[in-house]
């Protein structure tokens, strides 16, 4: 039985891995031939370095990402502060409404805003292109920095708030010093969650994106849509190994902080 | 100040870029170029029945093959020595972050007339098949992408469920596959709903794996709707009409699955 689990397992990785590896042996094959590895070479990803679009497209992307995620989780972080202390019926309808963008499928999210975008543009002087990508992407990233901090409510003593008031901290003071450290764990992940959905986003950004910004998947659809190009395999490679290394150096952070705190916690990929 | 007044900027925000944007789509749905009021566009989805039936029948099946393939790596996940888990997850879990449109275009490399599996028949004198450009190969493209959206849900489940409740089961008679039907399936419910939901609502309304691996005849309602917005059939009305639709089908199965599940919980 348990041979029978492993050899299961395998055959599962096998699945999920080959395409990616076949993807990677190609990115270093010297001719443009899918199927027969016809010899060594270094020149697509020559290529890929040189290749303007695909660079600026990145930087667009990390730019969106990190502007959209820091944003998202400012906005998102006060929200639940607020939503946290609201009477039980405006409480549901807000998150309600704020679990939308979730439940979703990405292409209505997507066309919903085109459709706002749309509106702005023909009766104000906006243009789609960076302004409405970093709208649709903080408007799909804020959803998940509340849902990861408002739990870290639940699990405080509300009156703690109160409390330090009540010793003389002013309620700015309070909340930085007695709430803050308290959800803290919850708006990091909430920023780490929406600044991946940010990178990785193909659909929404495609309703939303003008020419001027394009994104890296953006940019990754169009080379998919035109002639075949090893560089597409070429790029692959280096994002498989950037997330190995990123998924590496972030379990070894939580085997450390799970060590520290005493006790081992299964790591969550 | 008042603790509720920290969520004022998020509430107007929640308000102009999440309701405003979804309450247009049922406007836009409702009302012709003029804005007088119709219901042309909502009787003209009927006319891409054929279209809804596919997406409805392609993503089920591949929900359910998502289904039968994650419920045993789950299992066996959640079974595995503790130490040993994380990094396995990890391992299961890994392809999930690369790109879908580089996962896709992996696929669409393998099955292409020219692509290695082609090549690897013509090695042993069978094919060239016709992989690329079928149902079959969007449903491929469906499992590949969605499985870990599976595997994940389940596997939370399992891993709280306490492995002597298996002992104790068999002490009281069960055979292996009583205690996995009477013991492990209702324990795992909510994560088969879940699981369930985060498959079926992304590989209902995709339309890029659909492109790129169905050719032009496997068109889905994703595929509807972004030809309304971006492509030539520019037509907001008709693409609003068929978004809104998608979301009820969608609604309707939430509650469907949301009957299955014994503690109410939320998906994700």
């Amino acid at each position: 039985m348990k041979k029978l689990g492993k050899f299961y397992m395998l055959l599962v990785l096998l699945f999920l891995y080959v395409p990616i590896f076949v993807l990677i042996v190609f990115s270093f094959n010297e001719t443009k031939s899918r199927s027969v590895f016809s010899g060594f070479t270094l020149d697509w990803y020559k290529r890929l370095f040189h290749n303007r679009i695909i660079i600026s497209s990145l930087m667009n992307t990390i730019i969106i990402a990190v502007a959209a995620s820091i944003i998202s989780t400012v906005l998102g972080t006060f929200a639940a502060i607020g939503i946290n202390s609201m009477r039980k019926v405006p409480k549901s309808v807000v998150m309600n409404i704020t679990n939308m963008p979730i439940i979703n499928p990405e292409i209505v999210t997507g066309v919903s805003l085109m459709l706002l975008f749309v509106f702005f543009a023909a009766r104000m002087n906006l243009e789609f292109g960076f302004v409405t990508l970093l709208i649709a992407h903080i408007t799909f990233d804020v959803p998940y920095v509340i849902l990861n901090v408002m739990p870290k409510f639940n699990q405080m003593d509300p009156h703690i708030y109160e409390a330090a008031q009540d010793l003389g901290c002013s309620p700015f003071r309070a909340f930085r010093k007695v709430v803050l450290p308290e959800i803290m764990p919850g708006v990091v992940s909430g920023f780490l969650m929406s600044f991946t959905y940010s990178l990785d986003d193909f659909v929404v950004s495609y309703f939303t994106t003008g020419s001027t910004s394009q994104t890296l998947p953006i940019t990754i659809y169009s080379m998919t849509r035109r002639k075949v190009s090893p560089e597409i395999n070429a790029l692959s490679t280096l994002i498989f190994i950037a997330v190995v290394i990123v998924l590496i150096v972030k379990n070894a952070i939580e085997k450390k902080a799970a060590k520290k705190s005493g006790m081992y916690k299964g790591d969550m990929a | 100040m008042k603790l509720k007044y920290f969520s004022a900027p998020y509430l107007v925000w929640m308000v102009v870029f999440i309701l405003v944007p979804l309450l247009m789509i049922a406007y836009f749905a409702f009302t012709n170029d003029e804005g007088g009021l119709t219901i042309k566009y909502i009787s003209d989805v009927g006319q891409y029945a054929n279209i809804f039936v596919r997406s409805i029948w392609l993503a089920l099946i591949a929900t359910v093959i998502c289904l039968v393939v994650a419920y045993p790596v789950a299992f066996i996940l959640s079974r595995m020595d503790k130490h040993r888990q994380g990094t396995m997850l990890m391992i299961v879990m890994l392809p999930m972050w690369m790109n879908f449109l580089l996962r896709t275009y992996a696929w669409m490399t393998l099955l292409g007339n020219n692509g290695i599996i082609n090549h690897l028949f013509g090695l042993i004198g069978l094919g060239p098949f016709k992989l690329i450009n079928t149902s079959g190969a969007v449903v491929l493209g469906m499992v590949y992408n969605y499985l870990p959206f599976m595997i994940l849900p389940l596997y939370s489940v399992m891993e709280k469920i306490d492995g002597s409740l298996f002992e104790a089961a068999s002490d009281l008679g069960c055979s292996s596959g009583k205690t996995l039907w009477r013991v492990v399936v209702p324990l795992s419910m909510p994560g088969i709903t879940s699981g369930v939901t985060m498959v079926f609502v992304p590989a209902i309304s995709t339309f890029i794996i659909s492109r790129m691996l169905g050719g032009g005849s496997n068109l889905l309602i994703g595929d509807l709707i972004e030809m309304q917005f971006l492509g030539n059939a520019y037509n907001p009305h008709l693409g609003a009409a068929i978004s809104l639709v998608l979301m009820v089908i969608i609604l309707v199965i939430m509650t469907v699955m949301n009957q299955f599940d014994p503690d109410d919980q939320v998906l994700m």
